[in-house]
């Protein structure tokens, strides 16, 4: 990876941060491959697959995004994202029954430039914890993800206002992610 | 869900949500001081003589070692809690307390009869500090552990060990201005195990609490 990139990911963040959606988006869609990497490098030396590792990237996802108030807008954002992907790697091989303390991240960062292929796995675990959360942030949250369209037309569609369609995604990812870290502990 | 989706569900969610961890630390801290200061002026008050003694080496040592404890927790805790970042200096801004301790101590026997060392370490007041050291952080305990969630440490337990250290720094140091005992070597036993105990329930609560 270029520090180009890199720089150019640390504004998208910081525009991010300043509620930017798109360039969200942009910036969580270039994570995304790293991510992938670091999931399948660590994933494959144990012995899981594929989708195991699609599962840990959508948990890693989650955590950047829950915990985004962490990351210093002038610090470098790689060693961060790194370090709550490695984090999240540790603790799905945990529950798995892996020793994930012996990843070691390091090893990985020469694998990161070469980005895999787009994955079109359809993951198991974040779906199926979809259906355990309440029937409002639920229908949210599929509208938004799964069908794609904006907290506007989200908030015709349910006849409810925009405001409470941002709380309820907000929320709904939020316990999306808690029961994700619950799971098996 | 595929992933896609999921970012498409995330990025809708980019509304700034919520105060930096430094900022939630920051109000936890001013609120534990509070706190703490008011329960210490309610059940025991500085001693009669304290003013007095702020020209005596000894006295002044204990304030140094539990303040400085205090702010380089601060300074660890925030490290710790944010993915990717290295401890940095303050692992060795830590050192400092027991070092200065040590040196006090060092001092304490160079001035002292051996006869009376046993007696200075046992001191008068070794129960109430047991007691009150303790009682007196759980306020800034609770506090900062709560503020701490806003955080993600790649180690909760060690992250609450060392919230346990700033509640066992600022109530050891409030404690200090009213316990008789000055001696370091009073200070080496009695103030360490008592903010051991914080440390302990911090780790014990940081475990499950600190968890992201």
């Amino acid at each position: 990876m270029t520090g180009e990139a890199e720089l150019e990911w640390a504004a998208w963040m910081r525009a991010a941060l300043a509620g930017d959606a798109v360039a969200y988006q942009a910036l969580l869609l270039a994570l995304t491959p790293v991510l992938r990497a670091i999931a399948r490098r660590g994933c494959q030396r144990v012995g899981l697959t594929a989708a195991d590792a699609e599962d840990v990237v959508q948990e890693t996802l989650l955590a950047i995004h829950l915990k985004r108030q962490t990351w210093q807008p002038d610090m470098p954002i790689m060693p961060w994202v790194r370090a709550i992907a490695r984090n999240k790697l540790v603790d799905a091989l945990r529950r798995r029954g892996r020793r994930g303390r012996e990843i070691d991240i390091d090893d990985v960062s020469d694998v990161l430039a070469a980005a895999p292929e787009e994955d079109r796995t359809v993951v198991n675990d974040v779906a199926k914890h979809l259906h355990n959360l309440a029937p409002g942030q639920r229908n949210v949250v599929q509208a938004v993800a799964i069908d794609g369209i904006s907290i506007r037309e989200t908030a015709q569609r349910l006849t409810m206002s925009e405001g409470a369609v941002r709380v309820a995604l907000h929320r709904g990812l939020a316990l999306l992610a808690q029961r994700l870290r619950e799971r098996g502990a | 869900m595929k992933t896609d989706d999921l970012i498409r569900a995330i990025a809708q969610d980019a509304a700034p949500s919520g105060l930096r961890p430094q900022a939630r630390l920051a109000l936890a801290l001013a609120g534990g001081v509070a706190a703490a200061a008011i329960l210490f002026l309610l059940l025991l008050g500085p001693r009669g003589d304290a003013v007095a003694s702020l020209d005596q080496l000894r006295f002044l040592l204990k304030f140094a070692v539990t303040l400085v404890l205090a702010v380089a927790a601060i300074g660890l805790v925030l490290r710790l809690i944010q993915p990717g970042a290295s401890a940095g200096v303050w692992r060795g801004v830590l050192l400092l307390a027991p070092g200065l301790l040590l040196i006090g101590i060092a001092g304490e026997l160079m001035a002292l009869p051996e006869a009376r060392w046993l007696p200075a370490l046992v001191g008068v007041n070794a129960r109430v500090c047991l007691t009150y050291i303790p009682l007196m952080g759980l306020a800034p305990l609770g506090l900062i552990l709560f503020a701490l969630r806003g955080g993600a440490p790649a180690r909760p337990a060690l992250a609450g060990a060392v919230a346990g250290l700033i509640a066992g720094g600022i109530s050891a140091a409030l404690y200090a201005a009213h316990c008789p005992d000055d001696s370091p070597l009073f200070v080496a036993t009695w103030y360490t195990l008592a903010i051991a105990m914080l440390v302990a329930l911090g780790a014990l609560i940081g475990r499950r609490l600190l968890r992201w």
